[in-house]
């Protein structure tokens, strides 16, 4: 709940400062900039120093095994979305490997399927939507979660909702997987972080501008209509 | 041995014409595996000299690029309204900066392997797409998309895309936000700024 205010008062400090033109994608830049220096806090004082130590404790080896075994279990839901797109081949090919990695590559800690021309893919519900036509809506800054829209953020609670990780008990060991799975995907992210810091003049422009290509692209699975600059 | 010397010569002189002839998708690869070569040999750039990191990429990467096309393109309608002295200075900064965010992004990742795809495009297009990709254990691939342009001086790179992420198209909006809250020159003064701070950095 006090985590909650926190989000809410630096979220009315960004409203305050912010009264520049308006980008029409981002209706919402001064909620979103106080939800991302939030964030922004929270990385840096945080998740980053947690994920460091984890890098430097555990070796790529095992951190590599982590995850894999959430990529895992994410397969089945990437599956189900790719058959709600219409794309069956896909959605078998997704099923197939969490066969696969979950038997012979040990509840899915060893990516055998990759290795056997099973090709890893990425797909969510807000994918799935935006295949369906929905358009993206408005930015959002999600609190720890960072960028998205309206249309994905929907997406997001579902993907949430219906992933096997929220039905494990005991409750304490379901928030022990959450909390490795925050961090492995934190680790995952370091080097990235590192070069969005170094491109960006407006780190909060940059990232939002990517976010929208890189969902258009995810949603035509990498061949988007190209776009041509003049 | 006039012979062997007009050999040499013809050699010397037909080379830079055999290089205008490699085909899009051979020229990325052959860059490519080079510099990660390159890359892992050498024992200092290993060990985080960003410095002979960037010069390597300057001698290898950069003669493949266009740098004055990617700053077009990237300044979008400001472009027209920069003076010559502003386009040359943009395009030098934006270069800068550039070839710092390769530099990470190659030792991020040069230690991944690579899938080249065969080039889908007619042997007349002279503007076509090179696409790689890194493969990385356990998670979806990472594309790397080359906007290439034929020129008289062979294919020259106007844009890459990493994960769908066109990096010209993604410093179009803070490069217009950037000149509307204040103008062209504010543009590259924020640019030598940044630039200065990353060059202090290391």
């Amino acid at each position: 709940m006090r985590l909650v205010l926190l989000v809410l008062l630096a979220a009315l400090g960004g409203c305050a400062t912010t009264g520049e033109e308006r980008d029409p994608r981002d209706p919402f830049e001064g909620f979103n900039r106080g939800v991302y220096q939030f964030n922004e806090t929270f990385d840096v004082y945080l998740a980053q120093p947690v994920a460091r130590a984890y890098v430097a404790v555990l070796h790529q080896e095992i951190r590599s095994r982590v995850g894999n075994f959430f990529s895992n279990i994410q397969d089945i839901f990437i599956g189900v979305n790719n058959f709600l797109q219409g794309k069956f081949e896909n959605g078998v090919n997704d099923w197939a490997r969490f066969t696969f990695n979950s038997t012979i590559g040990l509840l899915g800690i060893h990516d055998v399927a990759s290795d056997m021309g099973l090709e890893k893919h990425n797909e969510d519900f807000g994918q799935t939507f935006g295949r369906w036509g929905a358009p993206p809506g408005p930015y959002l800054i999600l609190p720890f979660l960072s960028s998205s829209t309206v249309r994905d953020a929907t997406g997001t609670a579902i993907d949430w909702w219906v992933a096997p990780l929220t039905e494990v008990r005991p409750i304490a060991l379901r928030n022990t997987l959450y909390g490795v799975y925050f961090v492995n995907t934190r680790a995952d992210l370091l080097e990235a972080g590192r070069i969005l810091e170094e491109a960006a003049l407006d780190k909060y422009v940059f990232q939002r501008d990517a976010y929208f290509q890189r969902r258009r692209s995810l949603i035509y699975d990498g061949s988007p209509p190209r776009e041509k600059l003049e | 041995m006039n012979k062997i010397l007009a050999t040499f010569f013809w050699l010397m002189f037909s080379m830079p014409s055999f290089a205008q002839d490699v085909a899009p998708d051979a020229l990325v690869k052959g860059v490519t595996l080079e510099v990660v070569e390159l890359i892992a040999k050498d024992k200092e750039i290993k060990s985080g000299n960003r410095a002979k990191l960037v010069s390597v990429i300057e001698a290898k990467v950069l003669p493949h690029f266009n740098f004055t096309a990617m700053t077009a393109l990237a300044m979008g309608q400001n472009w027209g309204k920069s003076s010559p002295e502003q386009k040359k200075r943009l395009t030098e900064e934006f270069r800068t900066l550039l070839v710092r965010t390769y530099a990470s992004a190659l030792a991020a990742y040069s230690a991944q392997k690579f899938d080249f795809r065969p080039l889908r495009a007619k042997p007349t297009d002279t503007d076509v797409t090179v696409n790689v990709r890194v493969l990385q254990p356990g998670a979806q691939p990472v594309t790397i998309d080359y906007s290439m342009e034929k020129t008289a001086n062979g294919w020259k790179c106007y844009d890459v895309m990493v994960a769908g992420v066109s990096l010209v198209a993604n410093y179009r909006t803070e490069f217009a936000n950037t000149v509307r809250n204040s103008s062209i020159d504010g543009l590259i003064k924020d640019l030598q700024t940044k630039n200065k701070s990353l060059a202090e950095k290391k």
